[in-house]
């Protein structure tokens, strides 16, 4: 899986639960500041990506990754 | 084997309305934070005198009364409840005594917030067994004098109240309309949930239970519906326990069940635990939002961690 092809899974898990339309999804931008996306969500979103991407992103992870981008580079290292 | 059906529900809440800036006069928070977090507007607290006993005997008056049969028609009375004042006596054998309940089997069933449906299980297969031609099922909370009032993480959510369910044979004929529940326990996480003690007050790991609730329970509630032979599709509400309004809109999306068709009784009245799932249908009830004869899906999970699932034909 490519970068680009699990940003663009991200933004379709992000648009689904949270309603952020998936172009807002960029790579630099930060769940919290620029997408309103709060630590529940977060969950629900790793939840979703764990089904999409075959990786957990456990709790202990969750609170470390503040962007897309992080998002990204941990379901590339770990798939 | 005959079938079963519920005969009757019925819901009590105490008085006492607490909003989320009453609440925000007490600890640090805020109504668009608890509103954004848990989807809470208000919620009732009992009275300092008022008992769990107390709630489930209002609540189970109303059931009783609703269900069109004669106290001398139940034979058992379960009391699902984690919160009462004390472990002895129990609570059913009371309520049942000021219903006017002749001498009926009478225990407490502590599943914490799946209680409720379990208690369904239970009632179901007593009558189905021959064990009571009848049975009064009652979900009984005062979670507040268990929470911490000055813990701005739990104090927001847990609430008081009852509600309640008379659950009884079908006619000859008649389709059953309760379908198997479906229940388990997850007992290796038992620590997320938690009183410790006797003085203790009630602590979550709330991230935790989010994740566990919002991946582990859906499925339950799908195996409910194959076990009961209908699809979510069919489903004309969904009451789940009404733990926290952002994990109910996550099942409920799991499911595909649309939003209008979705119990959001949490909204006026917190997380009362057991009390939630016959609390929410008996408001659904009194808004017309239910249809008789058509099938409705019921799904509690809480502490233990525990968790049941069954779909019920609404009276």
């Amino acid at each position: 899986m490519t970068d680009q092809e699990i940003l663009s899974g991200l933004a379709e898990i992000i648009e689904e639960i949270a309603g952020t339309p998936a172009d807002e999804v960029t790579p630099a931008a930060n769940f919290v500041d620029d997408l309103d996306i709060d630590s529940l969500s977060m969950v629900e979103i790793a939840v979703a990506a764990q089904d999409k991407f075959g990786v957990e992103i456990p709790d202990e992870q969750l609170k470390d990754l503040k962007t897309v981008q992080d998002v990204v580079n941990f379901v590339s290292k770990n798939s | 084997m005959i079938g079963t059906k519920i005969l009757g529900i019925g819901g009590y809440q105490p008085d006492r309305v607490v909003t989320n800036d009453d609440l925000s006069k007490i600890v640090d928070t805020n109504d668009e934070w608890i509103r954004a977090r848990v989807g809470i507007q208000s919620r009732r607290f009992a009275r300092d005198d008022e008992t769990v006993a107390d709630m489930a005997e209002a609540a189970g008056a109303k059931a009783l009364a609703a269900s069109g049969l004669e106290p001398s028609e139940v034979d058992l009375v379960i009391v699902a409840t984690c919160s009462t004042e004390s472990p002895m006596p129990n609570v059913a054998a009371t309520v049942a005594s000021r219903l006017g309940i002749p001498a009926p089997g009478a225990y407490d069933l502590n599943a914490a917030c799946a209680g409720f449906c379990y208690g369904i299980g239970a009632a179901s297969d007593s009558v189905r067994a021959g064990s009571a031609r009848n049975v009064l099922v009652i979900g009984s909370e005062k979670m507040t004098s268990w929470v911490d009032q000055t813990d701005r993480s739990t104090c927001i959510i847990f609430a008081d109240g009852a509600g309640a369910a008379v659950v009884g044979p079908t006619g000859p004929d008649e389709p059953t309309g309760i379908g198997p529940v479906v229940w388990g326990s997850a007992g290796d996480q038992a620590q997320k949930i938690i009183i410790d003690g006797r003085d203790g007050k009630l602590w979550q790991d709330g991230q935790a239970v989010f994740r566990w609730a919002t991946t582990a329970i859906a499925p339950v509630a799908l195996e409910a519906c194959r076990r009961a032979g209908v699809t979510p599709s069919d489903i004309t509400a969904f009451v789940p326990h009404q733990a926290n309004l952002r994990i109910i809109e996550a099942i409920a999306r799991k499911l595909g069940i649309p939003r209008d068709r979705v119990a959001d009784d949490i909204i006026h009245a917190g997380n009362t635990s057991s009390a939630s799932i016959p609390l929410a249908l008996s408001r659904m009830a009194e808004q017309g939002r239910l249809q008789p004869g058509t099938p409705a899906l019921l799904v509690a999970f809480g502490a233990g961690l525990s968790y049941a699932s069954q779909v019920i034909t609404v009276p």
